[in-house]
């Protein structure tokens, strides 16, 4: 099965990766490469196959519901490109 | 000074408990070969100066009995260091400053290891070669435009100049022991489960590891003993009897079963490494082990397996890049604008391509065909390893399919550089331990590594057998300082 170069800029919309037209033709080049690789895995017959979820086959364990870390809002905020007032700052989101 | 560089960790710790050399001299003697070794490009962020002061502080005020007491080290830049630039080789982190520790890292800390900074990787870890970090390409020691492999060729690279006496690095598919097979060093990627994950820039959550690299296998013993801890930060991390592995070090492997499975017998395999594979089965046998020829029928499954499950967990990982919490940030007319300029502009394109492979196959209307089919084989090939391991202790494969490439060689053809991970990703798949030992020179001189591969949370097995061969192989680095 072929990847179009309309399904590349579905996905591109999908992953909020914008993309021209150069780089989409690229990634379909690619991608129809890598999905023909990855194709080989139907000639397996999994019907009756339970599909792995978790590798370590434990019970997740449970924890206490507490608060660990308190007063790290300047830490939070430390690394962020745009901040104001203790909030992160984006472009208008609401007109 | 230059001797101190030649000593393994095991020595150097040995000395400086002894009082022989203090830690400042053996951070200067590191820091100063560092310096004169910007060529091969290992580090994104040097600590020298932080370091020199830590070892100087150690040394007035010294604590002799930990297992890394006044040792410094360069760690892979995946793993979040508190105070200090982690970029994870991209440019979207390019500026982040962590406000915590790793897991791994804090352990480090906590058993005396002095940090010297942090060492190149391929971009969020996705790459065989190194070459898809945003600092660009590294250098392997070995030979000049020789890539070191990836994703952790700059801790490997480091590694092998001297640039470290032991690093750390992580392992997806194959990313520490395939860059350990390319310098000739001893690279293990631990059960999945055995170091916690917490801190660690994810890549793909279900297959992530951190493990040591080291010079040999009783610094890879040591360092793993170190690492490895139950941690409930990370809810996969597992609360089992960690060893001294170190302590129980065995050379022994008289009547081990070993497995042969005869699925990596590739077509097209190097005439060198089948060689070299026939030589390790000779030495285990030599040792009073038996050889088994076994069958994983799924192994040639593994890759496209793998390659459906690590971009759809990566994609997911990754969708947190939205240049709002912390990062990059490019601007744009509204949010949306802003979160796919900010992704396009600040993810390189290896890193873009897995993104939208996961985003594809997890997205609707293809979620079962590709995400689903690929969780039920990775069941199939766990399979295979729990069907063998009724008869074996242990399995011998090559590391790689081929000795280090040149810089450029693969770079336009995704599928070739993923074929790299041929014999590492299937272990990554079940979840199981791996070591990586150097086990000759091809005919250019260049490193290839042997593979041995255990059950869940046998590592001191695979240790054993890994330190038994290395001294019948005795493996010599034949590195010249062409870079200096």
């Amino acid at each position: 099965m072929g990847i179009d170069l309309k399904t590349v800029k579905h996905i591109s919309k999908l992953s909020r990766i914008s993309i021209d037209d150069e780089k989409a033709k690229k990634l379909e080049a690619d991608l129809n490469s890598i999905f023909s690789f990855i194709e080989k895995l139907n000639e397996l017959e999994t019907q009756q196959v339970e599909p792995l979820s978790s590798i370590a086959e434990t019970t997740l364990q449970l924890r206490k519901d507490e608060i660990k870390s308190t007063n790290i809002r300047d830490q939070i905020l430390k690394n962020s490109p745009e901040e104001s007032k203790d909030f992160f700052v984006v472009p208008k989101v609401v007109e | 000074m230059s001797d101190i560089i030649e000593l393994t960790l095991v020595e150097l710790a040995n000395k400086i408990k002894k009082k022989e050399i203090s830690s400042k001299e053996v951070t200067t003697a590191y820091v100063d070969r560092s310096e004169k070794s910007k060529k091969l490009n290992t580090y994104i962020t040097e600590d020298f100066e932080n370091a020199l002061k830590k070892a100087d502080n150690f040394d007035k005020n010294p604590n002799y009995e930990k297992k890394l007491s006044g040792i410094p080290m360069a760690v892979k830049d995946l793993f979040c260091t508190k105070n200090l630039r982690t970029t994870a080789g991209s440019k979207i982190l390019g500026n982040f400053i962590p406000t915590y520790e790793s897991t791994v890292t804090e352990n480090l800390w906590n058993a005396g290891a002095i940090l010297l900074g942090k060492l190149n990787c391929d971009e969020f870890a996705m790459g065989s070669s190194n070459e898809t970090s945003f600092f660009g390409n590294v250098q392997n020691p070995v030979g000049e435009d020789l890539v070191p492999g990836g994703s952790s060729g700059g801790s490997a690279s480091a590694l092998a100049a001297k640039l470290t006496p032991i690093t750390i690095g992580t392992d997806t598919g194959g990313s520490i022991r395939q860059p350990a097979s390319f310098t000739g060093t001893v690279g293990l990627k631990p059960t999945y489960g055995s170091c916690s994950r917490y801190g660690i820039v994810a890549f793909a959550s279900s297959l992530d590891q951190a493990g040591p690299m080291t010079r040999d296998v009783k610094d890879c013993s040591l360092l793993f003993e170190v690492m490895s801890s139950y941690d409930y930060k990370d809810s996969t991390s597992v609360d089992f009897k960690r060893r001294n592995y170190l302590n129980d070090l065995n050379n022994s492997i008289k009547g081990k079963k070993i497995g042969i499975p005869k699925e990596y017998r590739v077509d097209d395999m190097p005439k060198e490494i089948e060689g070299l594979w026939q030589k390790g089965i000779d030495i285990i046998k030599e040792s009073g082990a038996e050889i088994i020829d076994i069958s994983l029928p799924n192994t040639n499954y593994a890759l496209p397996t793998y390659y459906i499950v690590a971009p759809a967990e990566a994609s997911s990982n990754l969708a947190r890049y939205d240049g709002v919490k912390y990062g990059f940030r490019s601007k744009g007319e509204n949010l949306i604008e802003m979160y796919e300029k900010t992704r396009s502009e600040g993810f390189g394109n290896e890193v873009k391509r897995r993104i939208m492979i996961g985003t594809y196959v997890l997205s609707s209307g293809y979620y079962d065909a590709y995400y689903l089919k690929a969780q039920k084989v990775r069941k199939l090939i766990k399979n295979d390893f729990d069907e063998v391991y009724k008869k074996v202790d242990a399995i011998l494969t090559p590391s790689t399919p081929s000795s280090a490439f040149k810089i450029g060689e693969k770079t336009n053809d995704p599928v070739s550089m993923y074929l790299n991970d041929i014999f590492t990703v299937p272990i990554n798949l079940a979840g199981l331990p791996a070591i990586s030992i150097p086990a000759g020179l091809d005919s250019k001189g260049y490193p290839l590594g042997l593979q041995i591969i255990g059950k869940a949370f046998d590592e001191q097995n695979i240790l054993n057998i890994a330190y038994s061969m290395e001294e019948q192989i005795d493996f010599k680095n034949e590195i010249k300082d062409w870079w200096m």
